[in-house]
């Protein structure tokens, strides 16, 4: 049986060792970071800021530099940046300020690929920039990878219980004397942060699908914050490492010899995962109506 | 620049600026900012496997949009769409990156896909632009009324009767025509700049929603007029200009209007003295 899950060569292959673990690693930061963004509803910038950090990834392939980290980094604060001095108070203008940001960057990616392209020539770098995969990671960026997690996890840390404050109740927040604006632009940083590393180590897709999925689903299983933090961390990692080994064992499904990518099986599975939890309380709320309030039971006809 | 060549570029980026003026106007007062990047983006999955199958692109593109803005509209909470939409997005391009894995020779057309191929616009592709544009600029008049009161006021509107969320639904519907329509010959990206910025830029300038409507799409065609001449001249990518002179427009709006309320304190200072 378990000779038939895991197929031959999985615990001893190098490179799913390096998956294995760099994903789990980046599912537990994106789980610690993306419970936030659930409950604050900054999904949107928490995928812009992957697409951001993919731009800057492409400026210095652009620019020749042999390591991308940097440029992944610094565009996705300077992302956050832009994004914390355009956006207004309100929540349909944050959008509104991140899809400005979002669209002048995707337009320089349009830019740097096609001049990266033209000179180099490296066909399916729009893929490679969509997608990214697991399976490729260069260990000599580790170390510094290692260090920006260690900040953003500090931020994080650092104004747990302000943030979680002002997160659920920006004006009680303000009332008792936390400087709510401040506090959002820290998290914008660390956001950045979080989903540039994980937009470079397992590209852009999974980022997004990592921050939010498992989080989302937490959030529907517990309302206790630091509970729905540690659901969402494991939600994260079992689906990562399911979707690597279904991704191993799938040489050998149709068709033959054709591996299904990683990215599809892991997003699929924190799919079904947040399906699970939502459809249950839905079929219940339709399946017996009159247990709803009466506040909510409409006009007379 | 305009030869008989690129007659077909004019009239394609014309349309395409009427209906994302018009449909991103609603966008941004929705504030569907996130739906209107997601549903372009995601649909891209819905050409790749439509090619995988042999079947058209549109209507691979028109699939995917309507059924990622059903899933967006069905599973998402009152007034808070942002986590479903970001997931229905990932499952999308999760189910694309399947299909561009089984198939070979496809990989190259996603860039166009993605950024565009304005400058090759054949009358062949013109034709169901034309339709489906109409068709989405016919549907946001139908709902304008509508829309336009469940936008703002959402409470005041259903109490007159409206369900936001069946508007919601034909909302979401709209942007997915809109955009399976235009993606072939404008790319997601660019579609998506197109329906923000300039929708971002006209409210900046107007309170009045029928002229911010009006501006939103004189803006818009002048940011794509401007950006296919430039791409015509230096050959780089049109997504580049679309997605950097909106950024800038909306920019320069916020910043009349800072100047505005500026000069405003000082006519109440002279009013006063």
């Amino acid at each position: 049986m378990i000779g038939q899950l895991f197929e031959p060569g999985f615990f001893t292959n190098g490179a799913v060792h390096t998956a294995l673990i760099v994903g789990a690693v980046v599912a537990v930061i994106s789980a610690c970071v993306g419970v936030f963004t659930v409950i604050r509803s900054q999904a949107f910038a928490g995928h812009s800021l992957s697409d951001l950090g993919t731009t800057g990834g492409s400026a210095s392939f652009l620019a020749g530099a042999s390591n991308p980290l940097w440029g992944f980094v610094i565009a996705a604060l300077a992302g956050a940046g832009l994004i914390e001095l355009l956006g207004a108070r309100r929540r349909s203008d944050r959008d509104l300020a991140t899809g400005i940001v979002l669209g002048a960057a995707l337009g320089l990616s349009a830019l740097f690929l096609y001049l990266d392209t033209s000179h180099s020539s490296t066909t399916g770098v729009s893929t490679t920039i969509l997608f990214g995969s697991l399976f490729v990671l260069d260990p000599s960026m580790i170390p510094a990878a290692v260090a920006l997690t260690v900040v953003a996890l500090a931020l994080l840390a650092g104004s747990y219980r302000m943030l979680l404050l002002s997160s659920l109740s920006p004006e009680l927040a303000a009332a008792r004397g936390i400087r709510v604006r401040l506090i959002g632009a820290l998290y914008l940083v660390a956001l950045g942060l979080a989903v540039a590393l994980a937009s470079l180590t397992i590209g852009a897709l999974l980022s997004t699908a990592l921050l939010i999925g498992p989080p989302a689903t937490a959030l529907r299983l517990s309302k206790q914050p630091a509970v729905a933090i540690l659901a969402a961390a494991l939600i994260g990692v079992l689906a990562t490492w399911l979707g690597i080994l279904l991704a191993y064992d799938s040489y050998n499904w149709p068709p033959l010899g054709h591996g299904w990518p990683v990215s599809f099986l892991i997003v699929a599975l924190i799919f079904s995962f947040y399906l699970l939890t939502e459809l249950p309380t839905r079929l219940l709320r339709t399946l017996r109506p009159n247990r709803q309030p009466l506040a909510n039971a409409g006009p007379e006809p | 620049m305009f030869s008989t060549l690129m007659i077909n570029t004019w009239l394609a980026a014309t349309i395409v600026a009427v209906v994302a003026g018009s449909v991103g106007f609603f966008a941004v007062l929705r504030g569907s900012a996130f739906a209107a990047h997601a549903l372009p983006q995601g649909a891209f999955a819905g050409a790749a496997g439509a090619s995988l199958l042999g079947l058209n692109t549109i209507l691979g593109l028109g699939v995917f949009s309507v059924l990622g803005a059903l899933a967006i509209s069905l599973l998402g909470k009152r007034g808070r769409h942002d986590a479903v939409t970001a997931l229905t997005l990932v499952l999308m391009l999760g189910l694309g990156a399947l299909f561009l894995s089984f198939s070979v020779e496809y990989a190259p057309e996603v860039y166009s896909l993605l950024f565009g191929e304005i400058l090759g616009v054949s009358r062949g592709d013109l034709l169901p632009i034309a339709l489906l544009g109409a068709a989405s600029v016919l549907a946001i008049v139908a709902l304008y009324r509508p829309l336009l009161l469940s936008s703002v006021m959402r409470d005041s509107g259903e109490a007159r009767g409206l369900n936001s969320r069946t508007l919601e639904v034909c909302f979401l519907l709209v942007l997915a025509l809109a955009t399976s329509a235009t993606i072939p010959v404008v790319g997601a990206f660019l579609m998506f700049s197109l329906m923000i910025a300039p929708a971002g830029s006209a409210r900046t300038l107007t309170a009045n929603p029928l002229t911010a409507l009006g501006l939103s799409i004189l803006i818009a065609l002048a940011t794509v007029w401007i950006a296919v001449a430039a791409a015509y001249e230096t050959n780089w990518p049109i997504g580049f200009y679309v997605g950097t002179l909106g950024a800038a427009g909306y920019v320069l709006a916020r910043a009349r209007q800072a100047w505005q309320i500026r000069g405003h304190g000082h006519l109440v200072v002279a009013e006063q003295a």
